[in-house]
């Protein structure tokens, strides 16, 4: 039982706690722009790397510096929605699906053209568990990573149910047209949505290089899973995508417990096809997903 | 001055034309309803004023500045206010943060406004706190109306307001345009339920095919007798309406259409 809890478990929260930040983003650019962006985890290696140079340059822990590689991550994403998808605003979805296809690969390219491929640590040493109650064994890392999200997630909630940005973001999630004709801002909307999404796609990204390395096919690797998350958690509802991810995180986790003799229930190698096999799952049986979202 | 004008406006979506000469105006403090068969381009006339089709000819006024082709944003800013027929209401906000949208190009507070728009339709005081999608139809069209009203617009266009309701709802949503006539503001409406608006409202335009055929107060259509055979359905004894159906070039009446 305590295994279960501490090797399944809690892993399975954090990885979900970065799932979720960065499916958080995925579902606003899919509810409020209206297509699916395939660059979004390009995004997240974009964070990581900024922080990994921060860290390397001032020596500050990566959570320092963690806000700084938002900014810096928003910086380039709203130049990018400026040149690349501003023009395709309102062209078919499947030309921006497509362009963002386009800029995943530009965005990977130029990180291993500046940073080059090998494979970079951000917190070095080993870090000892801290204990729970004598049972729960917890590494402070992850601590960190599913603290900082918990703060990230929060601020992200009060911000679309309090505020009048956060408002018209749901409001033109909801109806495009009518936000237009309702005398929304539609641009100043976006802007928002891709500062939201690039900075919580930053900070998922400095979260998992925390967790792990950092490596140029790092946010690539989670695209699956995040996709997977934002529709189980219906597409266009960000406390969906929290949902989602957590479960998605849970789920590869625990897909891996001997839960049936004494190996483990499903090769630790096929971990992330549990992420595609939930999605498909679901576009079958229940497209809207868990939250009735919109069905695109 | 009128306070909206269109003048022998043309245009439609993309190439299809489909507003053929359209003169309609709206005075200070009127109700003017246009009535006319289905795809006469009765909704496209109220659409053209929002920007939202292509203008080949002629020029929309509203307090005599001209307003054509001006983008849907701007056009609320200047106060003009327009209630689509369908998706008219934000359904996963809550009745509360419509209204909000609704003041969302106003600066400073809104709260007086809401509390006075709450006054007008008391209903929705009530179920400030959920969510827009799960109202009744008519108490959406309160919610679609109010936000519109927020932002105390100079004139109101609704684009068939009653479509799709049961005739109690419909009953209640033309006394709630006399009362927000009564608070001032202009209104133009589209509306299959001619008869009903039609006894509300101080002017009348009757469109056939993408052009304003004929104008005369409420009254004066309701008892025109060629006004009655072509769209009111019933004020015409059978054998009339009869031959009304059979008049080239005319589609019949159509009063049943938008009923439950």
């Amino acid at each position: 039982m305590i295994e279960l809890i501490n090797f399944y478990i809690v892993p399975g929260l954090v990885l979900g706690s970065i799932y979720g930040l960065g499916a958080i983003g995925l579902t606003l650019t899919f509810g409020i722009l209206r297509f699916a962006n395939f660059s979004h985890g390009e995004t997240m290696t974009l964070g990581a790397y900024f922080a990994w140079s921060l860290v390397s340059i001032l020596g500050w822990h990566p959570l320092a510096v963690m806000p700084l590689a938002m900014v810096l991550t928003v910086v380039v994403i709203l130049g990018i929605d400026r040149g690349f998808y501003k023009p395709f605003r309102s062209s078919p979805t499947i030309m921006l699906v497509i362009a963002s296809f386009g800029m995943m690969l530009m965005i990977r390219s130029v990180i291993q053209f500046f940073w080059g491929v090998q494979v970079k640590t951000i917190l070095p040493g080993i870090q000892l568990p801290i204990e729970i109650f004598g049972l729960i064994r917890i590494s402070p890392k992850h601590m960190v990573i599913v603290g900082s999200a918990i703060v990230l997630m929060s601020a992200v909630y009060y911000l679309l149910k309090y505020t009048k940005i956060g408002k018209a973001m749901r409001a033109m999630s909801d109806s495009p047209e009518l936000a237009r004709l309702t005398g929304i801002n539609t641009e100043h909307v976006i802007m928002a949505t891709w500062i939201v999404g690039g900075s919580l796609a930053a900070a998922a990204g400095v979260l998992l290089a925390l967790d792990s390395h950092v490596q140029t096919l790092m946010g690539f690797k989670l695209l699956l899973p995040i996709f997977a998350a934002t529709i189980l958690g219906g597409v266009g509802r960000p406390h969906g995508a929290v949902i989602g991810g957590l479960v998605i995180g849970l789920a590869e986790e625990l897909s891996t417990y001997p839960w049936i003799g004494e190996t483990p229930l499903l090769n630790p190698g096929y971990k992330a096809g549990v992420a595609f096999a939930i999605m498909v799952a679901l576009l079958i049986w229940r497209p809207s997903g868990l939250l009735r979202g919109r069905t695109t | 001055m009128p306070t909206l004008e269109l003048i022998d406006l043309e245009g439609g979506y993309g190439d299809t034309q489909v507003l053929r000469g359209v003169n309609i105006h709206v005075d200070r403090g009127e109700i003017v309803v246009i009535i006319g068969p289905n795809g006469a381009g009765k909704s496209t006339a109220i659409k053209s004023v929002f920007g939202l089709l292509n203008i080949t000819g002629g020029e929309i006024r509203l307090d005599g500045e001209i307003l054509t082709n001006t983008p849907p944003e701007k056009v609320v800013r200047k106060g003009v206010c327009y209630v689509p027929q369908t998706a008219n209401i934000f359904p996963s906000l809550t009745v509360e943060e419509n209204l909000e949208m609704g003041a969302y190009v106003r600066e400073g507070d809104f709260q007086p406004r809401l509390a006075e728009v709450m006054d007008l339709f008391p209903p929705l005081l009530e179920k400030r706190n959920q969510t827009a999608g799960t109202l009744s139809g008519g108490q959406r069209q309160m919610v679609a109306m109010g936000k519109a009203l927020m932002l105390e617009p100079r004139i109101l266009l609704l684009d068939e307001p009653t479509a799709g309701l049961s005739p109690k709802f419909r009953g209640e949503i033309f006394s709630i345009v006399k009362t927000i006539h009564a608070t001032g503001t202009p209104i133009l409406i589209v509306e299959q339920n001619a008869k009903q608006a039609l006894s509300i409202a101080d002017r009348g335009y009757v469109m056939v095919d993408g052009r304003t055929v004929h104008t005369g107060s409420g009254m004066e259509l309701l008892e025109d007798p060629k006004v009655g055979e072509m769209f009111l359905g019933g004020g015409v004894s059978n054998g009339d309406a009869e031959a009304a159906s059979s008049t080239p070039g005319h589609i019949p009446a159509q009063e049943g259409s938008a009923a439950p």
